[in-house]
């Protein structure tokens, strides 16, 4: 069923150049991840091989071989955060939810990961929750997000 | 009450990070409540990102800021006469009156913060195209010409200058040709293209658009980094519009220019914001970075001529073409000419966009626009330029901000970026993150870079351990040197910039210290 989707979100891109990649988005979006069994289906529909396929996937950080929590929280790591105190919200999901970066919760509700910098340098320490930028971070805001992650 | 009042909330995702969407939909009700008619524009960000989120109220005096304010302000702001720009307590005054702001010369941003960014009309009202219908109504050599004269160097970091690169592409015969622009914005302490795409959106297109005419390109790919969800949607709605107008596709503007532009969105790899890895990464590969020669301007995109531009470069051609070359190379000083959009963040109390010709000191942006630290502790060290931007302390603070200077001094302008960090900082940490980001973040096709980072990691673990400091630092050095020397691209090639500057200029941190230090800095 989702390998059609898979051949189906392929042959949509058919034509542009260089499509690899946007295909790559367009079928996390629809399936939550890129799963392993898409890189033989995508290497038969771009001409390419299995390997080629699988070194793309694992090259960039953003495509997952399995779903993430219902919330991610992805936390910035870069200098200008490190300078407003982005390691002590690191160690807080650390210590409070027990939780390390690059880990999705028993649950399924939560995934939190690290993420070199948002551009919001100057409003750190900053964090992404479900595709949406925030700012101006501190351990209790932090905490509300992760708690109404958990309830959801 | 009988026209309605005119009130702008950015819509710029620092704003919206910190509920500016809260406030517009605070300010409506409020409006609806007060049976006041308003027109709720959201422009972009001004820049002045402290006072985020920004509510700003057309008078007749010109447009009255209130800011920070909080959705919780809303109604107490409103009852108190907002809508009439009433003195209140976070009334600021007339926004473009307000020192910070007034003091810059806003050549690239002119229009930030001013108008709606998708509203193609706002744009040709305040200056918009006028330098696309300059360029086309001469010839590609004499826009080539134009942009060399005006002395425009690449503002991604490297500083090369964009005429040359456009001549290098012009002259090539080659039929088909690309315009590739560079917004895959991964330094962190940079955030000026995230917010020119979202706040200015048509701006970019209309650079991109004189680039492909003036080199003979017929197609275009913004290639923008997937952390930046709401400039990816921003231009690709610009796009649409531009369509639409004509401003893009077949015969632009009525000429016989054909261009066609599409978004590209990047994979979170900090390496494709290099340009070969990026060119790489548009072909629908892994970004690893090629070797130069040849260049990407004689064999870029798919093995054609390409121009490869960063997001402000191409953002500040139409100002060039617009108001002539004369006029851009008048600002600034020795070989850095016009003006550089800097970015005030990290530990900062006044952070955001300073827009200034080139020339004025490091201690005048940290100390004079940004207010010091936010933390009020005294500031300690600076990064200029990006994480591989060198650290700089306060006895560094008269440098004037100039590629030449930098350089002299051991450090880079970069892309314009300064993060400041208060006195609590660990530099020998700060030294290992470099060495760390770099490691995770190396496309591993030279040793120097892949194994050499990771090397790093460990000798400076074993500096701040205390074992064999000298020697470890001598080590640390001749590592400093092979990844200089013989990495493929700056990624490995700069790393040591920090490390380095990290050592000469904070010593003292690097002698043997309890074993929690550590971890602060560690990705």
């Amino acid at each position: 069923m989702s390998m059609t989707l898979v051949r189906e979100i392929a042959a949509s891109h058919r034509g542009q150049r260089g499509a690899l990649l946007p295909i790559l988005h367009a079928v996390q979006e629809a399936l939550g991840c890129v799963p392993p069994e898409a890189i033989p289906v995508l290497a038969d529909e771009l001409n390419l091989s299995r390997a080629d396929v699988h070194g793309v996937v694992s090259f960039y950080h953003d495509f997952r071989s399995a779903p993430a929590g219902r919330t991610t929280v992805r936390i910035c790591r870069g200098e200008a955060c490190q300078a407003v105190g982005a390691e002590r919200l690191v160690s807080q999901l650390q210590d409070r939810c027990g939780m390390s970066l690059g880990e999705t919760s028993r649950d399924g509700s939560l995934t939190v990961e690290q993420v070199f910098c948002l551009g919001n340098c100057a409003l750190g320490p900053a964090a992404q929750v479900n595709g949406r930028l925030r700012g101006r971070l501190d351990e209790a805001r932090l905490s509300a997000i992760v708690d109404e992650a958990v309830v959801q | 009450m009988s026209a309605p009042v005119t009130v702008y909330v950015p819509s710029d995702s620092a704003a919206r990070s910190v509920g500016a969407d809260e406030v517009a939909d605070a300010l409506a009700s409020a409006a609806a409540r007060q049976g006041r008619s308003i027109r709720l524009v959201r422009n972009g960000s001004r820049g002045l990102l402290w006072l985020e989120p920004l509510v700003e109220v057309e008078t007749e005096d010109g447009r009255i800021g209130y800011g920070p304010v909080a959705a919780s302000d809303v109604d107490g702001l409103v009852s108190g006469g907002l809508f009439d720009g009433a003195e209140l307590p976070q009334r600021l005054g007339v926004v473009d009156e307000l020192p910070w702001l007034a003091a810059q010369n806003r050549v690239t941003f002119a229009r930030m913060g001013v108008t709606d960014p998708l509203s193609p009309d706002d744009y040709l009202r305040h200056g918009g195209m006028v330098g696309l219908v300059r360029a086309l109504e001469r010839s590609p050599e004499d826009v080539v010409a134009e942009v060399t004269d005006s002395g425009l160097r690449g503002r991604g970091g490297a500083g090369f200058p964009a005429g040359i690169k456009w001549k290098t592409v012009h002259d090539c015969v080659d039929a088909l040709k690309f315009v590739c622009c560079n917004a895959d914005e991964g330094d962190s302490g940079t955030f000026a293209d995230r917010m020119l795409m979202e706040g200015d959106p048509f701006l970019l297109i209309e650079g991109m658009t004189i680039a492909a005419y003036a080199v003979g390109a017929t197609e275009g790919y913004v290639y923008i980094r997937s952390e930046y969800p709401e400039a990816v949607a921003t231009m690709r709605a610009a796009i649409e519009i531009a369509y639409g107008r004509g401003w893009l596709g077949d015969n632009v503007l009525g000429s016989s220019l054909n261009f066609d532009l599409q978004v590209r969105v990047g994979g979170g790899a900090y390496i494709c914001g290099e340009e070969t890895s990026m060119l790489e990464s548009l072909e629908g590969k892994r970004g690893m970075v090629r070797a130069k020669p040849p260049i990407p301007a004689i064999n870029g995109l798919f093995g054609k001529p390409t121009v490869v531009n960063n997001v402000l470069t191409l953002a500040t051609v139409p100002t060039v073409l617009a108001h002539g070359a004369q006029a851009y190379q008048q600002l600034g000083v020795e070989r850095s000419r016009g003006t550089q959009v800097f970015q005030l963040g990290g530990n900062i109390k006044h952070g955001g966009i300073v827009e200034t010709a080139f020339g004025i000191t490091l201690g005048e942006l940290v100390d004079g626009y940004g207010g010091g630290t936010r933390s009020g502790r005294p500031v300690r060290a600076v990064q200029v330029g990006g994480p591989l931007g060198a650290y700089l302390p306060r006895a560094k603070f008269d440098l004037p901000m100039d590629y030449e200077a930098f350089v002299a001094a051991g450090a880079m302008v970069g892309h314009g970026g300064i993060v400041v960090f208060d006195e609590t900082v660990d530099m020998a940490a700060q030294a290992r993150f470099a060495m760390e980001f770099c490691a995770a973040e190396s496309c591993g096709k030279c040793t120097p870079c892949r194994v050499g980072a990771v090397r790093g990691v460990e000798v400076i673990d074993r500096i701040t351990a205390g074992e064999h400091r000298d020697e470890n630092l001598a080590l640390l050095e001749d590592l400093c040197d092979v990844m200089t020397e013989g990495s493929l691209c700056a990624m490995g090639g700069l790393t040591p910039m920090p490390v380095r500057s990290a050592i000469e200029h904070f010593p003292d941190d690097f002698y043997a210290r309890h074993a929690s230090a550590k971890t602060e800095g560690k990705p």
